[in-house]
């Protein structure tokens, strides 16, 4: 603001003739746009709009101005300043803009470099195997059940009617704990979870069996001491080998695809009669191609076996066969993980290689 | 068992045109697996040749060829002789051999074609026995057709697939044990019919009717089993026959020995290949004793523990008390039902053979052959059930053939001694085998299907199989006999609906919980089998008192080398650790999830099948049973941050040890009391003790110690850990919600300097009880041991955070963090550092 006009001095005033405002106006705009950056504007800002700049100069000479000049040049310096104020503020707001813009240029990086301080571990793929046939089978209404792997004798093969001379029970299929006459092996199936599970719940049962059995294989590509099996057994009344073929299928479809199933084939087993074998869709061809390796054109492939229980073993663990009838069916798990994932090699299933895990997520 | 397919057409009316694949999977429609097909898979032009010219030429590699010509008639289009290349020399000029033309195709695929060798084009070729899926038969290896044959009159260019049976199929399929009848030509033949509906007879009908009784001119036979097995007698029934003036020189014909070699024996003798052949076509194993080696009655009795009998192979025999014997009033002629001696072997010079033909209890059969590691053909069938009715039969059949092709003459003295077949019954409501197997069965329909498998129906129900199921007891065993004939592939699919689960177990969820946990801290599983050795225990430093040395030895083991059950996972870990590096994995982490043995075993029962033993009886067999923890094992090697573009990592330590313990207890919400341990096979200096708030160790973490790393082969600073996972998930509590405060915290930073072995984790205790209840958290940020706090001394730095249900004063603050101050200064005797 300019003080009463009393050092009238008429050099200065030349400061409000028209074209000489105009010439300034004209002047900071040039100076404007040609800033390049907002350093640069900001030395435009206070030369052509500070209060030193030739239109804060011109304005403070209008409170000299006899006052009908005052308004006219009021008004002149006044939009001046105005476009001056505006073309400023225009300019800040595109440099502004081309800044952010830069630094986010500026800020790229190589997003393609692996990060990995810590990668993320796994859960062994026979564990995800198990788990989503768990999951599964709970998904139908079932229970899971485990038991100790060094078992009774009774357990595993007496109570799932092997009787004494039956061939499983020679120290060439079975781990005895010494002595053998004390009545304890390494469970060669998970069937005594089986027993243990009718005895402890009774009927209406539906369990599935989880967990690891041994069998006095030497390690191979195909054969392990120690494997994964899980089984399932239902003990209900009314239930009949259609309620087998049609938990099997379910299943199959579940773990393998939609329109898997499962076929029947007449068979035997201590503990189920009738028995039989399971066949599995082959899940490459699907039964459509006469060269298919997964199945040499069968069109199908051994998963396991099972049956009706056989009623010695509903005796031998408390249950009425007269009342209640039950199926079950066993498989490998390390077995269903290879058809899954076509691992070929079971030795790496054991050896603890995390290359092995590595390939696999946390969900198989 | 091996079904040469023109003998299963003997007695079942199968399909001109059924190929060996068609005839499988009828069989395997009913139950008998295919387990493979052989013959067939040889296709012309392979024809008769005669070699006319044969000139040897040396080469270069050593090796002498013949470059031959050979007559094959018009088999190849010209008439001309045809030029062939030979690497073998056991023929000449002059004899017929067998020919492959261009366009041929052996067993494997082979196809044969034109080509150029040695300087000639070889247009064929000479075929030697192993090369057409013959066995080789030591001639040294061309065959030729006119000794193999035994004929001359062969036209070159005749086809030589059916002149070598080229053209016939064996089935090959595989029994299951309760199907004995199976393994013979007249069980699968009836199975063919069960299975197809094709006309079956039974060759056993018209033998039997034709085997005259036992009459007392008979060959003396006692049965004297005075220790019966399980309550049956070793011999239930002892048939014999005699042919008297066989010619020793007599050949077995060969429609008979390539019978033989089809179903996969070998064709010894006249005498020898008639017993085979009866077993093989009827199921019924016999024995020739070349009857001039015997002496006197023939006595079927048990062994006395010690005596000794040098069998058929030629191995002398130790015998058990349990064994069965065959024994004349001087000998022991052999072991019953599983292998002769060689003392009564017929020979070359048998002229009168006596044939046994006997039932032996399958029990006593199934426990000599297995104490002696002597499975026998004889054996395989007598241990799954041999037809009891079916001796006089086989035995005249033997008779039969011996007469015929030996040129002997039959005695009119016929034996059969023993007890009389007793046949069961089942009373059948046909009603329940719907009930079981989910379709519905008319009731003439189950007749129908039980009338064809050979039992006798009453019109009440009561059923009697046939003599050769003795695995028909049970009426659901009959139930699968209707299930299995009118087809498994009849069954419908029905998910049944169960009552409703209660999903999984606390433990189940909480050791997914936890694994997953520790994948996500970059952990990977692993699981290794539970055998360990007593090197293990050394190598990880158990003393000889130390608990995990308890265990259970495993009988029959794999490897001698390791008998023992695991005690603790960390044998297995740490081998697939220091497989993981030495395969080139330098950052590994690694876990498992497993049961350990971790209690005393017992003597456990055991009771007849079929029966329940009682409450009591079931507690004590799972009281036998030795306490099996599961335990949560871990180990880690190089880097736990891994170094990278990012900058250096971070190697593994003992604190990353701890922190899986951690991590998993964090997950279950339980509190972690951690506190110095020294415990093998951890460095006594950096061992933690894991226990439960209550104070109950469950495990310990750390580093190893320096000779475990040493004599395990680990880098060195290995870290590792186990802890009891059924005792962590059991302190898995439920905690209880408290209200949060959203007012504003106050953090004040002390330094205490207390003497170096202070345990940290009691100075935060006492800090923390001292602080009072609004403390909110207290963490370790800072630990020195520099000179400036003084030799055996260290600074602890805490920052303590605050927090109340209002705005805490400053000088509030200060009162609490001084009496926190001042119970540390009172119990570790602790200076603020200034």
């Amino acid at each position: 603001m300019s003080g009463p006009n009393t050092n009238y001095d008429p050099v200065e005033v030349s400061a409000l003739d028209p074209a000489q405002v105009d010439a300034n106006v004209q002047a900071a705009l040039d100076a404007i746009a040609a800033a390049g950056d907002l350093d640069q504007l900001k030395q435009v800002r206070t030369a052509h709009a500070g209060d030193k700049s030739p239109l804060a100069l011109a304005n403070r000479e209008i409170g000299a101005l006899p006052p009908t000049a005052k308004a006219e040049a009021g008004k002149r310096v006044g939009q001046a300043r105005g476009r001056v104020g505006q073309a400023l503020k225009e300019r800040q707001a595109e440099l502004e803009a081309e800044r952010d813009e830069r630094i986010l240029i500026d800020e790229a990086v190589d997003v393609t470099m692996v990060p990995g301080r810590r990668p993320l571990g796994r859960r062994h793929p026979i564990e995800q195997m198990g788990r989503r046939i768990a999951d599964i089978m709970v998904g139908m209404g079932w229970e899971v059940a485990e038991g100790p792997e060094v078992e009774a004798e009774w357990f595993s093969f007496d109570a799932l009617n092997f009787d004494e001379d039956h061939p499983a029970r020679q120290m060439a299929d079975t781990f005895y704990i010494d002595p053998p006459e004390h009545g304890l092996v390494l469970r060669p199936h998970t069937s005594p979870v089986q027993a243990r599970a009718m005895l402890e719940r009774g009927a209406p049962l539906y369990v599935a069996c989880l967990g690891r059995v041994f069998r006095t294989d030497e390690l191979d590509a195909t054969h392990m001491p120690a494997f994964h099996q899980v089984e399932g057994l239902a003990v209900d009344e009314g239930l009949t080998m259609a309620h087998l073929k049609g938990t099997l299928d379910r299943l199959a479809s579940e773990l393998f695809g939609d329109g898997i199933v499962t076929r029947l084939r007449p068979s035997y087993f201590p503990f189920t009669e009738p028995s039989a074998e399971m066949d599995l869709r082959c899940f490459v061809c699907r039964g459509t191609d006469p060269d298919c390796r997964a199945c040499s054109g069968t069109g199908w492939i051994e998963w396991g076996g099972c049956g009706m229980v056989n009623h010695n073993v509903l005796r031998a663990c408390n249950i009425d066969p007269e009342r209640y009838t039950g199926f079950a069916f066993g498989m490998g798990v390390d077995r269903a993980l290879m058809f899954r994932t076509g691992a070929s090699d079971m030795r790496e299933m054991i050896e603890g290689d995390v290359r092995f895990d590595a390939q696999f997520g946390m969900e198989i | 068992m091996r079904v040469p397919v023109d003998w299963l057409r003997e007695y079942v009316e199968v399909p001109t045109d059924a190929r060996g694949a068609d005839i499988a999977e009828s069989l395997v429609r009913v139950g008998l697996e295919e387990e493979g097909l052989h013959g067939g898979d040889v296709t012309g032009p392979l024809v008769v040749g005669k070699v006319l010219t044969m000139e040897p030429e040396q080469q270069k590699n050593g090796k002498t060829i013949n470059w031959c010509t050979v007559d094959v008639g018009d088999a190849n289009g010209t008439g001309e002789p045809q030029g062939i290349v030979c690497g073998a020399h056991n023929f000449a000029p002059g004899d017929l051999v067998v020919v492959v033309l261009p366009g041929g195709v052996l067993p494997g695929g082979f196809e044969i074609s034109a080509r150029k060798t040695y300087g000639h084009v070889s247009a064929g070729m000479i075929c030697a026995a192993d090369e057409l899926g013959f066995p080789d038969d030591g001639s040294g290896g061309i065959i030729r057709l006119a000794e193999r044959l035994g004929r001359d009159d062969l036209t070159p260019g005749e086809d030589a697939i059916p002149l070598l049976g080229l053209d016939r199929e064996t089935v090959e399929i595989n029994v299951t044990p309760d199907r004995g009848y199976c393994f013979s030509i007249r069980g699968v033949a009836r199975e063919y019919s069960a299975s197809t509906g094709a006309t079956f007879t039974d060759p056993a009908i018209a033998l039997g009717d034709k085997a005259p009784r036992a009459n007392d001119a008979g060959f003396e036979v006692r049965i004297e089993d005075a220790a019966p097995l399980r309550g049956q007698v070793g011999c239930s029934r002892y048939v014999a026959r005699i042919v008297r003036g066989i010619d020793p020189t007599a050949p077995t014909p060969a429609w008979l020995a390539v019978r033989l070699t089809e179903a996969g024996m070998r064709s010894i003798s006249l005498p020898v290949d008639v017993t085979n052949y009866v077993m093989l076509a009827l199921g019924q194993p016999l024995h020739a004793f070349d009857l001039a080696t015997l002496d006197g009655p023939i006595v079927v009795r048990r062994a006395t523990e010690g005596e000794k009998l040098t069998t058929l192979d030629d191995v002398e025999r130790t015998l058990f008390a349990e064994d069965l014997l065959i024994t004349d009033q001087q000998r022991i002629l052999a072991i019953a039902g599983v292998m002769g001696g060689e003392n009564s072997e017929v020979s070359d010079a048998t002229r009168d053979v006596l044939i046994e033909s006997a039932h032996f209890d399958p029990v006593s059969v199934a426990r000599t052959a297995r104490r002696h590691k002597l499975p026998s053909e004889a054996s395989r069938r007598f241990e799954r059930g041999v037809d009891p009715l079916l001796a006089p039969a086989a035995a005249q059949l033997a008779v039969d053939l011996l007469v015929e092709y030996g040129g002997g003459t039959v005695d009119e003295g016929v034996t059969d001694v023993g007890t009389a077949y007793e046949p069961v019954s089942i009373a059948l409501n046909p009603k329940d085998i719907g009930r079981i197997v989910g379709v519905e069965y008319a009731d003439d329909r189950v007749r129908e299907i039980l009338t064809q498998i050979g039992c006798e129906v009453s019109p009440e129900f009561t059923v009697t199989p046939p003599s050769w199921r003795p695995d028909l007891t049970t009426w659901p065993d009959l139930a699968e006999e209707v299930a299995r004939i009118d087809g498994y592939d009849k069954i419908p699919s029905i998910v049944p609906t169960p009552p409703g689960g209660r999903g999984l177990t606390t433990s189940q969820a909480a050791r997914r919980l936890v694994g997953e946990s520790l994948a996500a801290q970059g952990l990977f599983e692993t699981w290794a089998d539970p055998f360990i050795g007593d090197d293990a225990f050394e190598a990880l430093g158990f003393a000889s008192d130390d608990p995990r040395r308890q265990t259970v030895r495993i009988a029959n083991p794999l490897s001698d080398e390791k008998p023992w059950f695991r005690t603790t996972v960390l044998p297995g870990l740490l081998e697939a650790l220091r497989r993981n590096v030495a395969r080139g994995s330098k950052d590994v982490a690694i876990f498992e999830q497993g049961l350990v043995v971790g209690g005393p075993a017992g003597t456990a029962k055991t009771y007849p099948v079929g029966t329940y033993p009682g409450p009591e009886a079931v507690a004590a067999i799972e009281q036998a049973v030795p306490a099996q923890p599961r335990m949560l094992g871990w180990a880690l090697t190089g880097h736990a941050d891994r170094a990278g573009w990012w900058g250096g990592g971070r190697a593994a330590d003992w604190s990353d040890a701890i922190a899986v313990a951690r991590a998993a207890a964090e997950a279950l919400a339980v509190e972690l009391v951690v506190t110095a341990g020294d415990r093998a096979p951890f460095h006594p200096g950096r061992c933690a003790q894991l226990a439960l708030p209550d104070g109950t160790v469950i495990g310990h973490a750390g580093e190893l110690h320096p000779k475990v790393i040493g004599r395990l082969g680990l880098p060195a600073r290995t870290v590792a850990g186990e802890l009891d996972l059924d005792a962590l998930i059991a302190a898995a509590g439920s905690p209880q919600a408290r209200i949060l405060s959203n007012f504003p915290v106050v953090q004040s930073d002390i330094a205490l300097i207390v003497p170096s072995q202070t345990p940290s984790a009691d100075v935060e205790r006492v800090l923390r009880s001292a602080a009072g209840d609004n403390l909110e958290a207290i963490q370790l940020f800072d630990v020195y041991d520099g000179d400036q706090v003084g030799e055996g001394r260290k600074s602890l730095a805490y920052r303590m955070t605050f927090r109340a249900d209002r705005t805490l004063k400053t000088e509030e603050v200060n009162g609490f963090r001084d009496a926190a101050v001042a119970a540390a200064e009172q119990e570790f005797g602790a200076t603020l550092r200034a």
